[in-house]
């Protein structure tokens, strides 16, 4: 077990894989010391949306399915914590179990209708499906309409204090490598290899006797439970649901950290996250260096970037790390 | 006379103006190689494509090992015994060989909701998969990506698949498209040795083949089937060397 861990470190996959590891173990630590508490929010911030990156990858990695509408799922979770909070359900032990089933059961809906269609027309529907959402959630005056609404923590009492930074950043990075480990189990499993084949050749699966359908859209709802966990984490992060949390933006965001990571890979999400991340901290006051109020205009940079990888990394970040030998 | 395995009962078929199926009847009897064969846009794909369920015909009906499959989708009729392969070469490739064959075996393996299990160490897959890749002969190429395979080595994955679920009945879409003289003969020799063992519906253009391989054949003309009969009584048959056949069997 040492000695293979020892192996992995000398390609360059293993060094990373061990070294972001090492990263996001110190951190808490790190910030502490150099009193940079804003740093360790901007990390639970990376932790939770890797989750919610690592869950899209489920069905646009393994299963090509191009689902721009993942970032509902952050507003289901959400919303469900926060009204239910506003409602005087603190409990997280009863908030969580709600949010998840709940988004699992939209994506249940939203995948019975989206899945009979290919293409564009299932990219533009599971793009409708959200801004329905995203709109209703604007109109829900009870709750903040369009402004959102401040929300008290859930509550999980003589267990954890998600008010506390430091725990709640272990937390989420618990949850992270719970999704990881189940995503590693998933790729490999017999449901992995189903929903990879009907990636691979949709018509061959149907003519093999598999019912497609159903495959992808137990994958669908399973990818939906775990975005919905993420959008708890997040509603959680801030003490704060928005319509924002769920705005196509978002949802492009998520399909940005995929591709840019590298699609159908355990890690690349996370690597699409933090470059994502890393790169809007960094090029925002680098550009604002330049002239004052460029930064604003980050994407103009990234943008160009972003192409660059689609032209020349075709795998993602996840490529430039060496083949995969398994 | 044995109870026919497929049975076709005037199928119809229309695009538009176009009678692409026009009230074809046809059987495939167990064990036998039925060919279907005809000049191009005589609908020999239109036709397979409605017994394999990818398109509904306009009237008439599918009947397949006792039960009307009319109205069946596709992945239903599969796990009736009813498989095909493809004139195209459809295997998965990105996946090495015995994966491609892997996956066609999990199809058959009751449901495959199973989220945790390792499918690389699952021996219920791995044994039969390097079984059926010993059949057709590679099983030396197993560990190489389907991409990688030559277009011959592709079209026996391709069979091997077929044959995953251990099928009643192959539907072979011009198993031969695109071989060499050398490969084509191996393929008839590989399907003639599974003559008898399950019965055959062979879609295929190479005439050699055909005569070689089948018990019976049915010619398609505009939609219609015009003759159907063992291969002498097609080669006999004016009517068929008169539409189709022309100098080539002379």
């Amino acid at each position: 077990m040492m000695g293979s861990l020892l192996a992995s470190l000398r390609t360059p996959r293993g060094f990373v894989t061990v070294m972001l590891l090492l990263v996001f173990v110190v951190l808490p630590a790190l910030t502490e010391a150099f009193d940079e508490r804003y740093l360790l929010s901007v990390g639970t911030r990376i932790v939770i949306w890797s989750i919610a990156a690592v869950s899209l990858n489920m069905i646009l990695g393994y299963g090509g399915l191009v689902s721009f509408g993942h970032a509902v799922f952050f507003g289901i979770g959400g919303y469900a914590v926060g009204i239910l909070s506003a409602s005087g359900v603190q409990s997280g032990w009863l908030q969580w179990p709600v949010a998840i089933a709940a988004s699992a059961l939209w994506a249940a809906i939203v995948g019975a209708l989206s899945l009979r269609t290919r293409g564009v027309y299932f990219i533009m529907i599971t793009l409708a499906f959200a801004q329905l959402v995203y709109y209703v959630s604007a109109g829900l005056a009870a709750y903040g309409g369009d402004d959102g609404l401040n929300i008290s923590r859930s509550r999980f009492p003589d267990l954890i204090d998600l008010r506390d930074k430091a725990s709640f950043y272990w937390l989420c990075l618990f949850l992270l490598c719970a999704t990881l480990w189940f995503c590693s189990r998933f790729a490999n499993s017999r449901f992995g290899a189903v929903l990879r084949g009907t990636k691979s050749n949709e018509l061959r699966m149907t003519a093999l006797g598999f019912p497609v359908f159903r495959y992808r859209l137990v994958g669908f709802v399973i990818a939906g439970a775990f975005g919905g966990l993420a959008g708890v984490l997040l509603a959680n992060e801030g003490a704060y649901i928005s319509p924002a949390m769920m705005s196509w933006v978002k949802s492009g965001d998520l399909i940005v950290m995929v591709v840019l990571g590298g699609m159908g890979t355990l890690f690349g999400p996370i690597y699409g996250a933090i470059a994502f991340f890393a790169l809007e901290e960094s090029l925002k006051p680098l550009m604002d260096l330049g002239h004052k109020g460029w930064g604003e205009y980050w994407q103009i940079v990234f943008g160009p970037m972003l192409v660059l990888v689609a032209l020349y990394a075709k795998g993602g970040i996840d490529s430039l790390l060496g083949r995969h030998h398994d | 006379m044995t109870e026919p395995l497929l049975t076709t009962r005037r199928l119809v078929k229309r695009f538009g103006g176009l009678l692409a199926t026009d009230s074809v009847s046809i059987d495939v009897r167990p064990g036998e190689i039925h060919a279907l064969i005809g000049p191009n846009g005589a609908g020999k794909t239109t036709l397979v494509s409605q017994i394999t369920g990818n398109l509904a015909p306009d009237s008439g009906a599918i009947h397949f090992a006792g039960r009307d499959i009319t109205r069946l989708p596709t992945h239903a009729r599969v796990q009736l015994g009813l498989a095909r392969s493809f004139q195209i070469t459809s295997v998965f490739r990105e996946f090495t060989a015995i994966q491609n064959v892997a996956i066609a075996i999990l199809a058959h393996a009751g449901h495959s909701f199973r989220f945790l299990g390792d499918v690389r160490k699952d021996r219920a897959l791995r044994d039969p998969a390097w079984h059926g890749l010993a059949a057709v002969g590679l099983d030396q190429r197993g560990g190489v990506l389907a991409s990688a395979l030559s277009h011959g080595e592709q079209r026996q994955l391709e069979i091997a698949m077929a044959l995953a679920g251990d099928p009643k009945l192959l539907l072979l879409d011009e198993p031969m498209a695109g071989m060499g003289a050398e490969e084509s003969q191996a393929m008839i020799g590989f399907l003639r040795a599974l003559k008898g063992k399950r019965a055959m519906l062979l879609i295929e253009h190479d005439m050699d083949a055909v005569f070689q391989l089948a018990d019976r054949i049915t010619v398609l003309v505009y939609g219609r089937a015009i003759a159907s009969g063992t291969p002498e009584e097609i080669r006999a048959n004016p009517e068929v060397r008169q539409a189709y056949l022309g100098e080539e069997v002379a």
